[in-house]
């Protein structure tokens, strides 16, 4: 699936889009097909994200896992420092 | 240490306020990220990983309690409650809202501090001796000369699009504490057969891809030409440096590929034409900014005795204090480094130069009570208290203690410098700081017998992990979509700068750590009489290493 990302203008928190709007979790990814670069011009244009691209990602039992790690890393938080991540599953496992 | 005057501090305050309208237009919306980034960029707001990220300029490394307090209440109050001291002697904070930033500013300029010039291809937060002003083995404290420097580069017109960014330390020592020769412009202030005091130019050194020693180009610059001749050093490259090529653009690039000679007959003449424009600062400047270095006022008659009866307090007055050039004084370095001991007796590393908002307002306090009101941080991610009474040693110790601030490991093999790598960092291909908690953690029982050992890793070519420069170093690059360490073998900073080599082929994470418990074993079987890892490697060479590595 093709998800997009990229970082809230104001906060820089990484974000997710979710189908209509910007999320903070990873797992309300919507898989964006061949729209997602009308999305990104649009919301960039908004000022509501900074940076938006898109990335490669699976459908796992556990949820959406980007295809890379470091997109793993942004949508987990740092390996080394899991309890400021989002997820409370988050484990250094899930992140590799 | 340098107080501001007033067009210091309206300097400070007019950047923050147009910042302030900058973000304000960013938001609203008539300024597109195209235009913004690099005015964010130039006071060093980045967009990193998780957040932007905002990195503070600590000049030469030095601090007073009421800055350390202030980054301290900086962490706590705009970021997740902890800060990352940096090799360049600064501080980042890794998860900052770009609406909070211009608040920031006019918080670090408060207290004198700013983010100017730690971003862009300008010249970048001066670098020094930490131990300077204190240490007994330097000639004189380098930090009026890095000051001069800092207000003369700071807002340079002629400097501040360079081809690329430019970095410059200054040191006093024979004994080189900050990677001087590793600098864009390394200048150590040294003494003439005649006695006069000058300074030496070593230019065109660095790390990164493409990892340089610095030559020297000019043995001898009186103090009262040092900027002139800086200034002649960047014409030169600011002419003609590579802008077509960001990879071939730093000035190493240009000195190599014009060769020595013929670079520093240009910085010659350019320096020739510069003596006739008269730019040097006044004398009576740099004598004001030299009042600001004075010594404390050190207590006179004081004992050098310490109890060592507590073992750990010996051990941490061993391996982390160094002699101070008065009597009855230590130089302290708390490590950043920490490695935990648990309950079930596994070992628990830190992340290098991590500090909470906590920890960095109790080590404010401990400057303010016992050092004169003064910090320094360290190129390797620690802080340093310079001035120490003997007497009070004990005390700092077990407040130190108690903030887990006390791991006795100064420069042994679990005072790892580790870059922040692909847990933060946009650039990196792979992660620094987990390899660098799982090596200090498997060697944490060993560290005392192997004694001192550099150990350096960077998550991706940039170097900002120094890789080049430890005794071993690390690089991570990404094979394929995994991470992959390389392990370097040989480099050393300072008197004896020297380059690491690539032993062989790459390693996983865990791959990498056995690794270098492997180089280690090497080391303590072949060592001779009282040889440093880096010494035994220099005697025997590589093959002993790579066989017991890849054998």
């Amino acid at each position: 699936m093709k998800i997009i990302t990229g970082n809230d203008l104001k906060s820089g928190a990484v974000t997710w889009w979710n189908g209509a709007a910007w999320s903070l979790h990873v797992n309300d990814a919507a898989d964006m097909g061949d729209e997602a670069a009308a999305v990104i011009a649009a919301e960039e244009a908004a000022r509501r994200v900074n940076g938006a691209y898109v990335i490669e990602a699976e459908q796992t039992a556990d949820g959406i896992r980007p295809a890379h790690i470091k997109e793993r890393i942004r949508a987990l938080g740092p390996t080394v420092r899991l309890d400021l991540s989002l997820d409370p599953t988050a484990t250094p496992d899930k992140v590799l | 240490m340098y107080l501001y005057d007033h067009y210091d501090q309206a300097m400070v305050d007019a950047r923050v306020a147009e910042f302030r309208d900058q973000t304000r237009r960013r938001i609203e919306g008539t300024l597109s990220e195209e235009k913004f980034r690099p005015l964010r960029l130039q006071n060093g707001l980045y967009l990193q990983l998780h957040a932007y990220m905002l990195r503070v300029a600590v000049p030469y490394g030095t601090l007073s309690g009421s800055q350390m307090k202030m980054l301290g209440d900086i962490a706590d109050k705009y970021d997740r409650g902890y800060g990352h001291f940096t090799t360049r002697q600064n501080i980042q904070y890794n998860w900052i809202k770009l609406e909070d930033t211009p608040d920031i500013l006019a918080d670090l300029a408060s207290v004198e501090m700013h983010a100017i010039q730690t971003s862009g291809n300008c010249i970048r937060n001066i670098s020094a001796d930490q131990y300077a002003g204190a240490t007994a083995d330097e000639l004189i404290d380098p930090r009026p000369y890095a000051e001069l420097l800092r207000q003369w580069s700071s807002f340079h017109p002629e400097f501040l699009a360079l081809p690329r960014k430019f970095k410059i330390c200054v040191i006093a020592s024979d004994t080189d504490r900050a990677a001087m020769r590793l600098h864009d412009i390394g200048i150590q202030i040294v003494k003439n057969e005649a006695g006069e005091i000058g300074a030496a130019f070593y230019v065109g050194g660095g790390m990164g891809r493409t990892p340089i020693i610095a030559p020297l180009v000019k043995a001898f610059v009186p103090l009262d030409e040092l900027i002139t001749y800086s200034e002649a050093c960047l014409r030169v490259y600011n002419r003609y440096g590579r802008r077509d090529n960001k990879y071939k653009a730093r000035i190493k690039i240009l000195v190599h590929e014009l060769g020595l000679e013929e670079y520093s007959r240009q910085v010659e003449e350019e320096f020739a034409h510069l003596q006739t424009l008269n730019i040097e600062p006044p004398l009576a400047e740099l004598e004001r900014i030299k009042t600001f270095f004075a010594d404390p006022a050190y207590e006179t008659g004081l004992s050098d005795d310490l109890d060592l009866s507590n073992p750990a307090f010996a051990a941490w007055v061993k391996n982390n204090t160094a002699a101070h050039k008065t009597p009855g004084y230590a130089i302290v370095n708390i490590s950043l480094k920490p490695v935990k001991v648990l309950a079930d007796g596994t070992k628990e590393a830190g992340i290098p130069g991590d500090a909470t908002g906590e920890q960095i307002r109790i080590m404010a306090d401990l400057a303010k009570t016992y050092s004169f009101d003064e910090l320094r941080v360290t190129h390797t991610q620690n802080i340093v208290l310079p001035h120490v009474r003997k007497a009070d040693l004990f005390t700092v110790w077990e407040k130190l203690v108690a903030a887990e601030l006390a791991e006795a490991n100064l420069d042994k093999i679990t005072d790892i410098i580790a870059c922040p790598g692909l847990d933060y960092c946009t650039l990196a291909n792979a992660r620094s700081i987990p390899v660098a908690q799982k090596i200090a953690e498997r060697m944490a029982d060993k560290a005392e017998e192997i004694g001192e050992l550099k150990l350096k890793i960077s998550g991706c070519i940039n170097a900002c992990g120094h890789h080049h420069a430890g005794h071993i170093g690390i690089l991570g690059v990404d094979r394929k979509g995994l991470e992959n360490y390389q392990l370097l073998l040989g480099g050393c900073e300072g008197a004896d700068t020297s380059l690491g080599k690539i032993i062989g082929p790459g390693f996983d994470e865990d791959g990498i750590v056995g690794a270098v418990e492997k180089a280690t074993q090497v080391y303590l079987a072949n060592k001779e009489g009282e040889e440093r890892f880096l010494d035994t490697y220099r005697r025997i060479g590589m093959n002993p290493f790579k066989e017991a590595i890849y054998g």
